[in-house]
């Protein structure tokens, strides 16, 4: 199966890039070729009764005791940062 | 003394021969003469380095040095490194200064080793030739007119031209294992889980690893001493016992030191889609491994040809995750102007990732998108565990795998960036190695109209001192681990 320029369109919003008209029609072509030549053949692997593998070691979650561990960095991360005030990260309005 | 290895730089600094400030000094007019034509190196910072190599030299002068102490290293771009700039080759980290070391930073720091500089890389790892990096491709010191291989291009560059004596690097798919091949050295991606993930940037967080890059195997041992072990800020570090990977290799052993050893030959590596004069090299490998004792058997690993598949599913859907934390409001790039927070944000991130590391963004994000999950993600994690079978089953037949690690050797800058499907083809043999989680290195077996090739070998779980050691027995009886290229040659 292939995509379309408008399934391109709505995946780089998802993704929160912005993709300019000529862009998404370049991707498009490529991302169809990658689907078609690459990954296409995995689709018809018989898989049935195969449990999914997520990592390569059977590992569980680790549990910690619930203790505080981290110390304060504020400042030094928020001197990297693109913009700060008063000890806030900036960013536009999202509340009117 | 560039021509040395990191052993025996290491006995040259404890009896005194050089000092640390002297060797890192060393290293920095080499970096100085010949990074600009390799661009190697992302990010420098003499001073700094040279700071810590006097603090070397205190240690060593009162009798506290290990092995490390005052060893000048290159660190890939991906390994955060407190105060340094951290890139991983992207326009989104160019002006990220870590507030913090990563954990394998922080081990070498530990042991008094001398951060030498940061090497470029593919951009966030994503790429087999260096050439995604923002800041443009690293060259192969045998042909400049070459990739290096990738993602850890920089940091093989760094060591086959003597601007370091080892470098560390990660491997996704093979980003360790492909530019040690193109660029003839030794470099060993450990289990899954055995380095610490812990400030290393993440791209596909159930593939990543982190490992070195040397002249030697008996070096990489040394290193993946150091870099290994448990480390509870990574939620996948293995809770195992320290290892010393440099235990196997000391033992004199006489004239046949692999008498034993069943080398499997999987036939899908020996099939087409491989140079000939690749296939050449490797064959004749297999023949001195043959004279030191060891046995080879044809295996089969028959669901191979799916990993790269499998592979361009999975690590675009942890990378579309992974890379959802650059938004430009905590760190790294901003877009200079922007609208509302959803502009900023994709402006932020259109501007700020290449064009490689945005089609797998979108590549990730369709495979995990409401509809498509079933049909790919979890059909490319139902075939993994297939691959991963196909491996233990081999196991039980032989005790390594071995082949080619590359199925070319350099390509031409440009030969293959417009054309990602075969772009992606040239980590066929060592995706699969991710996958499983396994071990796997690759060393130097010779050339190819003067390029290297690298012979690739595949163990089992944890077998890490195993492989180093068979690698090792190999540099004893052969010398291309020595061969330099004449244009670096320089003293």
């Amino acid at each position: 199966m292939s995509l379309t320029l408008d399934q391109v369109r709505r995946i780089a919003y998802l993704a929160r890039m912005e993709i300019s008209d000529a862009e998404a029609e370049s991707t498009l072509e490529t991302i169809n070729e990658i689907f078609l030549d690459l990954i296409e053949p995995m689709l018809a692997v018989d898989t049935r009764g195969v449990e999914p593998m997520a990592h390569a070691q059977d590992l569980t979650q680790r549990l910690r005791a619930d203790v505080v561990t981290e110390t304060d960095h504020r400042e030094a991360f928020q001197a990297i940062a693109p913009e700060t005030e008063a000890g806030l990260y900036l960013v536009p309005r999202v509340v009117e | 003394m560039i021509a040395r290895t990191l052993i025996e730089l290491s006995g040259a600094l404890k009896r005194r021969e050089i000092s640390s400030v002297e060797l890192t000094r060393l290293y920095l007019d080499r970096i100085e003469r010949h990074n600009p034509k390799l661009n190697a190196f992302i990010t420098l910072d003499p001073e700094r380095s040279l700071a810590q190599a006097k603090r070397a030299d205190a240690r060593i002068a009162a009798g506290e040095a290990g092995a490390l102490t005052g060893i000048p290293l290159a660190q890939k771009d991906i390994f955060c490194a407190k105060d340094w700039r951290t890139t991983c080759a992207s326009r989104m980290l160019s002006n990220f200064v870590s507030p913090y070391d990563s954990t394998v930073v922080e081990r070498f720091n530990a042991e008094g080793a001398v951060l030498l500089g940061k090497t470029n890389m593919d951009e966030f790892a994503m790429g087999s030739s260096n050439e995604t990096s923002h800041f443009g491709s690293a060259r192969n010191p045998w042909d400049t007119e070459r990739v290096p291989g990738g993602s850890s291009g920089g940091s093989a560059v760094a060591v086959a031209a003597s601007l370091a004596p080892a470098a560390t690097a990660t491997d996704t798919g093979g980003s360790i294992r492909q530019p040690s091949a193109l660029c003839g050295l030794t470099g060993i991606k450990p289990t899954y889980g055995v380095v610490s993930r812990y400030g290393m940037i993440a791209f596909a967080s159930s593939l990543d690893q982190g490992g070195p890059i040397a002249r030697t195997a008996e070096d990489c041992a040394l290193l993946l001493s150091t870099m290994a072990g448990f480390d509870e800020r990574d939620s996948t570090s293995l809770d195992r016992p320290k290892e010393d990977y440099s235990r196997e290799l000391s033992s004199e052993k006489g004239g046949k030191p692999l008498a034993g050893l069943r080398i499997g030959l999987p036939k899908e590596f020996f099939g087409e889609g491989c140079a000939p004069d690749v296939m050449n090299r490797v064959t004749e490998a297999l023949a001195v491994y043959r004279s030191l004792g060891a046995e080879t058997c044809e295996i089969s690993l028959p669901n191979m040809r799916l990993s790269v598949p499998v592979y361009y599913v999975i690590a675009p859907a942890e990378a579309s995750s992974n890379l959802s934390r650059f938004d430009g409001v905590r760190y790294g790039y901003r877009a200079p102007e922007y609208g509302d927070i959803d502009d900023m944000y994709v402006k932020t991130r259109a501007q700020g990732f290449g064009a490689e590391v945005k089609r797998r963004i979108l590549i990730g994000t369709y495979v995990l998108s409401h509809g498509y999950y079933d049909a790919y993600y979890l059909q490319a994690q139902r075939v993994r565990r297939l691959i991963a079978n196909d491996f233990s089953e081999a196991f039980a037949r032989c005790d390594v795998i071995a082949g080619p690690t590359s199925p070319t050797t350099a390509f031409r800058i440009g030969e293959k960036i417009a054309d990602p499907v075969r772009m992606y083809l040239s980590d066929i043999y060592t995706i699969a190695v991710n996958l499983a989680g396994l071990p796997g290195l690759s060393h130097s077996c010779g050339f190819s109209e003067g390029l290297p090739v690298g012979l690739q070998l595949i163990g089992d779980y944890f077998s890490e001192a195993r492989l180093l050691n068979v690698a090792h027995r190999f540099q004893r009886a052969t010398d291309w681990h020595l061969s330099r290229p004449a244009k670096f040659g320089d003293v």
